[in-house]
């Protein structure tokens, strides 16, 4: 039972996770339509941020500074390679986001090298016991991080002007426009917001292990998880992402006799597992809404 | 402009069907067929790779351009093709791998195709429910699962790190993979590639000049009005996956015959992206396209290896400072399927295009 309990919370903790990044992809492609390619590439330059800072600051505010220039890069990403292709088939810009991943990841891998680097965080690999579990405590700290960016974020999205704006660009570009909605401004927010996004992900995900060059693949698990919650739902990415990192870590621990056939690491591939059975039952995601089609 | 007058469909739907395309169709395939008697070796084996590349990235553009149906997992089908050509052909004795002693290279070839294409058809299904980028990311976790499967199955693959020999390209008693008499194992390599290329490429162009390329494109252009004119829209899109799929597999099973060696990890998503970025910076939607795409996607990494000579501060070896090659490599790369899509979206192909239309009108060029 202790056991069960402990493996539900690490799975809570590397759902929460993929729940902030699966909340990047949504924010974008709830302003853009499209899937960006580049969250990989924004979360590693989060965890590098702060692997280098940290040295000369304290934990947290290296954290706050490195997300703020991660949205920067998000911004400026945005205007640079993004804007310029307005009106194109979401196809080629999803393709365009992936020649930005190569670009900025192949200058992070320069700067990581061939070393793990520390995040200098205060949770390490240590561990808190609750009546008779002993949960790590950096699970818990990205869980309950999550859950305050999600409501600050589902607050600002509901309550304030800019949220406001947003939700009117995304549902029409060109009446949001005629409202006095800066279109550009949105997109621009939604990448440095998205981008924020993956850099947090990216900090929490290297703390205790450590951040390395082929850590930009737990990012892509965040693609079945906006699959799964569907494209275009902020609520359906939180759950979703939770969901996956519970399963994923319940067939990591228990799913030892499948080991023989379908490999000792098969728990990576359940996400991806989990997405296709979903989408043969639901082709726009548990929560995604009905493309309307008109003729 | 000068003007060309088509007085049937026909006419204007042939293939070469300009005096000028047909010398210069001869004039390729003459200089093509001379250059493994002038190049060197090393040379002439990436061209053959880059041949190879070119019938999967036609395989890719056949789903994706003309079909619009955004492919991440053609990767997946080159492992398919691969592996079923190694196995086919590999040494039946062995106790470590599968192998069933076939080396006879119509046989492998042809079935490497099939299998993949028959993969694609159970992949389509799905593919015919899904639209636009929920399609892109089903297909990515494919290349995922398969990646999984690939590194777990070590009877087939040999597992990751170890690998297995790649297939044994022969012809009725005549071995492509040693060198020979009369030619080195590079020229008839080359040369093999070249033929089969010729042979993929013109039966793909004649399948696009036909009513299902045509199907197709209308299913790209817009499904429901393709299928309001009678088009059947999850044929032409199994249709599409399946023969892009056979592509696939037929260059999957090629392309590691010229290192003579698979490893499992190597059809991962960066495979994908790589035959994605061929059809964009070649052309999408055009066959001639997929080729000058995958010439240069294939020749770029020997391109960028003589940046050391040329510019002082890329180094060549990951120990010294500053910038590598494989750096510059990988960012050129990047920086190409940005720079493409954002100024010449037609690729490789537009440009000869735009010159092709410059020198027609030449000198009165408006």
């Amino acid at each position: 039972m202790n056991d069960l309990v402990a493996t539900v919370v690490r799975g809570l903790g590397n759902g929460s996770i993929y729940a902030l990044l699966a909340l990047g992809f949504v924010i974008v492609y709830k302003s853009m339509r499209v899937i960006s390619f580049a969250q990989p590439a924004f979360m590693m330059v989060g965890g590098l941020l702060v692997s280098y800072l940290v040295l000369s600051m304290n934990f947290f505010l290296a954290v706050v500074v490195a997300l703020l220039l991660t949205g920067l890069l998000g911004a400026g990403v945005e205007r640079l390679a993004l804007r310029p292709m307005i009106g194109k088939p979401v196809f080629v810009i999803a393709i365009i986001t992936l020649g930005v991943d190569i670009v900025i990841r192949t200058v992070v891998n320069s700067f990581i090298g061939v070393d793990i680097r520390q995040m200098g965080d205060p949770w390490g690999l240590k561990q808190l016991a609750v009546g008779g579990v002993t949960i790590d405590q950096r699970h818990l700290a990205t869980l309950v991080t999550t859950l305050v960016v999600v409501a600050a974020l589902f607050a600002f999205y509901r309550w304030s002007r800019t949220g406001l704006a947003m939700r009117a660009a995304s549902s029409d570009q060109e009446v949001a426009q005629a409202q006095g909605v800066s279109v550009g401004a949105v997109f621009a927010l939604s990448w440095a917001l998205a981008a924020m996004l993956a850099g947090l992900a990216g900090v929490f995900l290297s703390t205790g292990i450590g951040l390395e060059q082929n850590l930009w693949l737990t990012a892509l698990k965040a693609l079945p998880v906006i699959i799964l919650g569907g494209l275009d739902s902020l609520g359906g990415a939180v759950v979703a992402g939770l969901a996956i990192g519970v399963v994923e870590a319940l067939v990591g621990n228990y799913g030892g006799s499948l080991s023989p056939v379908f490999g000792g690491d098969f728990f990576l591939v359940v996400p991806y597992l989990l997405m296709l059975l979903v989408l043969l039952v639901r082709p726009y995601g548990l929560f995604g809404t009905r493309e309307v089609e008109r003729i | 402009m000068s003007g060309r007058l088509a007085t049937s469909y026909g006419q204007d739907m042939a293939l070469l069907n300009t005096p000028a395309k047909r010398w210069w169709t001869l004039v390729l395939v003459v200089a093509a067929v001379a250059l493994p008697f002038v190049l060197e070796d090393d040379l002439l084996v990436v061209l053959a790779t880059a041949f190879v590349a070119a019938i999967g990235a036609i395989g890719l553009n056949i789903v994706t351009g003309y079909a619009g149906q955004v492919s991440l997992g053609h990767a997946f089908f080159l492992a398919i093709g691969a592996y079923t050509a190694a196995a086919l052909s590999g040494d039946p004795d062995s106790t470590r791998l599968i192998g069933f002693g076939i080396t006879s290279l119509p046989v492998w070839l042809l079935a490497a195709g099939l299998v993949a294409g028959l993969a694609g058809l159970i992949v389509a299904p799905l593919a015919a429910r899904l639209r636009g980028l929920y399609l892109a990311v089903v297909t990515l976790g494919l290349v995922f699962i398969g990646e999984h499967v690939f590194k777990h199955w070590r009877d087939l693959t040999g597992g990751v790190g170890v690998g297995r020999p790649a297939a044994v390209p022969e012809l009725f008693g005549l071995e492509f993979a040693v060198d020979g008499a009369m030619f080195t194992k590079a020229q008839k390599l080359y040369l093999l590639m070249f033929v089969l290329l010729v042979i993929f490429g013109v039966l793909a162009r004649n399948l696009v000049r036909s009513r299902i390329g045509r199907a197709l494109a209308a299913v790209r252009d817009r499904d429901l009005a393709a299928e309001v004119i009678g088009v059947d829209v999850t044929r032409y899109k199994m249709i599409a996956f399946a023969v892009s799929s056979f592509y696939a597999g037929v260059a999957g099973a090629l392309l590691y015959v010229m290192i003579g060696f698979v490893e499992p990890g190597s059809f991962n998503l960066a495979l994908s992206v790589q035959y994605i970025a061929m059809i964009l910076v070649g052309g999408v939607a055009t066959i001639s396209g997929s080729v000058l795409g995958a010439l240069f996607i294939t020749l770029l990494p020997r391109l960028t290896r003589e940046l050391p000579a040329v510019l002082p501060f890329v180094s060549s070896s990951s120990t010294a400072g500053g910038i590598t090659v494989f750096q510059v490599e990988a960012i050129l790369y990047g920086l190409l399927i940005i720079g493409f899509l954002i100024f010449e979206p037609r690729g490789l192909f537009g440009i000869w295009i735009r010159i092709r239309t410059y020198w027609k009108a030449w000198p009165f060029s408006h």
